[in-house]
């Protein structure tokens, strides 16, 4: 029976690669010395697994190279060898080398073979002084060939005695005499001597004993295989014999091939070039889809109610109706979260990096790091996950080239020698927050603020306050840096860490305290395609501002509105002057007749920034699916995308920071957040 | 047809050890740990235990150990399976109870031979 394997090489990948991760994360917590037990334990099972699989599933490659990593783990594991600094940073290389030979081997493409050879050379060099070049053959490649080892002509006489408990390792004598038979022709003879009398027979026992002959041109190795599992178990003799001359000789005898055939096909199975199968998969916890199922189950139940209802219904069925379609109202949303939740991945899986990025840049730049992570288990949307993994690297490279000092510095400034980086990720009103804080210098007001006077950005004359000064560093081209290192500080980087951030709908700001430290905020919508929405009238058209944007609404008191520079006006909103934005005269909409008393004004927030939208009134919030105007029309100022109503109407979301533009553009005056804005078109 | 329980704490391997007994008739069990196949062995009997040996919670060596200790698995064939670069393990899992081995890499003939082996 052809068995197609390969389609378990999927899995094997996707198992190898957390495997790899586990390995990574565990190394870095390995201490010198004599390691954790369960911590090396976990590290040798990773590689342990990987080279029984990549046997199995014929990468010849990888067993060979786990093969050595495999021995040199057990010898730290039972404490034969002392785990040095020198010899985790060779294994965290190890596991790259793997890394990169899982990806050649998933994509079809060829390994990168110098650097594979040059690790496992390492690797022999560190498991047991200089070895033969060679790696051992693979597992599996000893035994292919053929035994050529003289068979006994005429056949074997065999004395086989069990002990007494063989039975209680589950080996059946029985089992032994049938595949000797597969070799030859069998006569079996028991011995009953040492069998007791009835009364004292003690039926786990094995008391008998027999003497069998095999006819046949059998090799030793070949008998002796079928009493491999039962090695020391028995007493076994084994005595060949001469093959009678009258018998005709070998040819006619049954030929040994039937018990090797199946030793002699390991590695004979060719690999394939590797398919393209690699799936955009996720993997969610069962508990996520049981929940679904029960969701759906729930479903069908209230569909069949409500069907019930239809037939012969009258007025007397209204409140059954009524229960019917809340219940049904209910399982949406039941269905509705369960389906996101699917979505939502730990956050876990783009920090997993962090630890060996800090150890290892922390060695290339002398400085001792500690870092430390929280919330890891916080859930976030598959795509936003995949897309903040490189801010987030950007951030804590940063954090560490510039952020974190030397050692020696760090004790004069009266610091502990160690830095401290910690990440810290949870949920904040619909919103998932990051933040990426070190404990280093902190920004340095002075050096951005002098940079940003010759860039020009920022009047001789003027002293912003800090949170404006530490904004500039999101500017493009912007970096302090005086020396341009391999990790960071070209300068191309914080526009667009705020660029992607953005992108996602997301947010970051800076908080600095000159000396100890710097924090950086990463704001960031739990998904991208559900928002929550408050519905707002303009005139006869229905509008969606995210809930999450608006910071307050406040019937307008027109005292506090102040027109300033010809046309652009500003509201006084308590200590704050925000500019304010009529939606009808922005969208040509128009809007309820009547005084600005009977309107409100929606304060909504983008970047800092606020701006009051002049509304008809306020419609219920709602949870809106977003559906995309650029994919389905075109791209337009202002507006993030659209979703259709309960009653079938197309609505559009509005995106604060887009009015902002859009109404600064139309106004086409100062309203002293020029700057701001122009370092947002920089953006 | 005769039923195995197949223990590995890695999903490809058990995958691929489950498909191939499966598609020789055979009822097949899974779990993922030592801790798990103790719990299903200690409430049903399989005609045959298939056991990694390297599993965190609990490893093969233990299992095969525990499981000779149930009355109903006190003869049942428990195979392990196992890498050649561990010939100690052999001799360690022997010494706890178990009936053989079947060394890795193998491929799905080389699993049914054995397992046919066994099971007759």
């Amino acid at each position: 029976m052809a068995i197609d394997i390969t389609q378990f090489r999927q899995v094997f990948f996707e198992e190898s690669l957390e495997g790899l991760e586990t390995m990574e994360a565990s190394l870095l917590q390995l201490a010198e010395g004599t390691p954790a037990e369960e911590t090396i334990n976990t590290i040798f099972r990773a590689a342990h697994s990987m080279k029984g699989g990549g046997g199995t599933f014929g990468f010849q490659e990888l067993t060979s190279f786990t093969h050595v990593l495999e021995s040199l783990l057990d010898e730290m594991r039972s404490g034969r060898r002392l785990v040095t600094q020198e010899a985790i940073s060779l294994l965290l290389q190890a596991v790259d080398v793997l890394r990169g030979m899982l990806a050649a081997l998933q994509a079809g493409t060829a390994i990168d073979q110098p650097q594979v050879t040059e690790i496992q050379t390492q690797l022999e060099a560190l498991w047991h002084g200089p070895v033969e070049s060679a790696p051992h053959p693979p597992a599996g490649l000893e035994r292919a060939g053929a035994p050529v080892l003289s068979p006994a002509s005429g056949g074997w006489h065999i004395a086989f005695h069990p002990c007494p408990t063989m039975l209680q390792t589950g080996n059946d004598p029985v089992r032994l005499f049938r595949e000797l038979e597969t070799l030859g022709t069998l006569t079996v003879r028991v011995d009953m001597t040492r069998l007791p009398a009835l009364a004292e027979l003690d039926p786990e026992t094995c008391y008998l004993a027999w003497e069998l002959t095999l006819h046949g041109a059998v090799c030793r190795e070949q008998v002796s295989a079928v009493f491999d599992w039962v090695e020391g178990d028995c007493a076994l003799s084994l005595t060949p014999f001469a093959a009678p001359q009258a018998s005709g000789g070998a040819p006619g005898l049954p030929s040994p091939e039937p018990a090797m055939s199946v030793e002699r096909r390991i590695g004979l199975e060719r690999r394939q070039p590797a398919v393209a199968t690699e799936t955009n998969s996720i993997r969610v916890n069962i508990a996520k889809i049981d929940a679904l199922i029960n969701t759906v189950g729930e479903l069908v139940i209230t569909q069949a109610m409500l069907s019930q209802l239809r037939d012969g219904f009258d007025m007397r069925h209204l409140d059954k109706l009524r229960d019917g379609l809340d219940q049904l109202e209910r399982n949406t949303r039941e269905l509705q979260e369960s389906v996101m939740s699917i979505r939502m991945l730990p956050i876990s899986f783009a920090l997993n990096r962090f630890p060996r990025l800090v150890h290892d840049l922390g060695q290339q730049l002398g400085k001792k790091v500690q870092l430390t992570m929280a919330g890891a288990q916080t859930e976030i949307d598959k795509t936003v996950m995949e897309k903040i993994g490189d801010p987030l690297m950007h951030l804590v490279r940063n954090a560490l080239d510039h952020g974190i000092e030397p050692p020696v510095r760090r004790m004069e400034a009266g610091k502990p020698e160690t830095g401290c980086l910690h990440l810290h990720a949870y949920h904040q009103g619909g919103a998932i927050v990051i933040e990426v804080s070190d404990d280093g210098a902190g920004l340095n007001r002075d050096k951005i603020l002098r940079k940003a006077r010759e860039q020009g950005l920022v009047g001789e004359d003027e002293t912003p306050p800090d949170e404006q000064v530490y904004d500039l560093i999101f500017q493009a081209g912007f970096s302090t840096a005086e020396t341009i290192s391999e990790i960071s500080g070209r300068g191309v980087g914080m526009d667009v860490v705020r660029r992607n951030i953005k992108n996602l709908s997301g947010t970051i700001d800076v908080f600095s305290a000159g000396g100890s430290g710097t924090t950086f905020t990463i704001r960031l919508p739990l998904t991208l395609a559900i928002l929550d929405g408050q519905l707002v009238r303009v005139g006869r058209e229905t509008y969606i501002v995210p809930l999450v944007a608006i910071v307050e609404s406040v019937q307008i008191d027109t005292t506090l509105m102040h027109t300033v520079a010809g046309q652009s006006t500003l509201y006084k909103l308590r200590d704050d002057y925000i500019p304010i934005v009529r939606l009808g005269d922005l969208f040509c909409v128009q809007q309820d007749g009547g005084a600005d008393t009977e309107k409100l004004l929606i304060v909504v927030e983008s970047a800092g920034q606020k701006i009051g939208l002049i509304v008809d009134a306020l419609l219920g919030q709602q949870q809106v699916v977003i559906k995309s105007l650029e994919t389905n029309f075109r791209r337009i100022e202002g507006v993030s995308g659209a979703t259709i109503l309960g009653d079938g109407t197309v609505a559009l979301i509005l995106d604060s920071a887009g009015l902002l533009r859009l109404a600064q553009y139309r106004a086409g005056t100062s309203i002293g957040l020029q700057r701001a804005e122009t370092a947002w078109q920089a953006a | 047809m005769a039923s195995i329980l197949a223990v590995d704490d890695s999903t490809s391997m058990r995958q691929m050890v489950t498909f191939t007994l499966q598609s020789a008739g055979y009822e097949v069990m899974e779990a993922q740990d030592g801790e798990q196949a103790l719990g299903i062995a200690q409430s049903t009997k399989v005609n045959l235990v298939l056991t990694d040996v390297n599993m965190p919670k609990m490893d093969g060596i233990a299992l095969i150990r525990a499981l000779r200790a149930l009355p109903h698995y006190k003869f049942t064939p428990i195979l392990m399976l196992t890498t050649e670069s561990a010939p100690e393990k052999k001799q360690e899992g022997k010494a706890a109870g178990a009936t053989g081995w079947i060394v890795k890499p193998f491929n799905p003939d080389q699993l049914l031979a054995t397992i046919k082996k066994v099971l007759g």
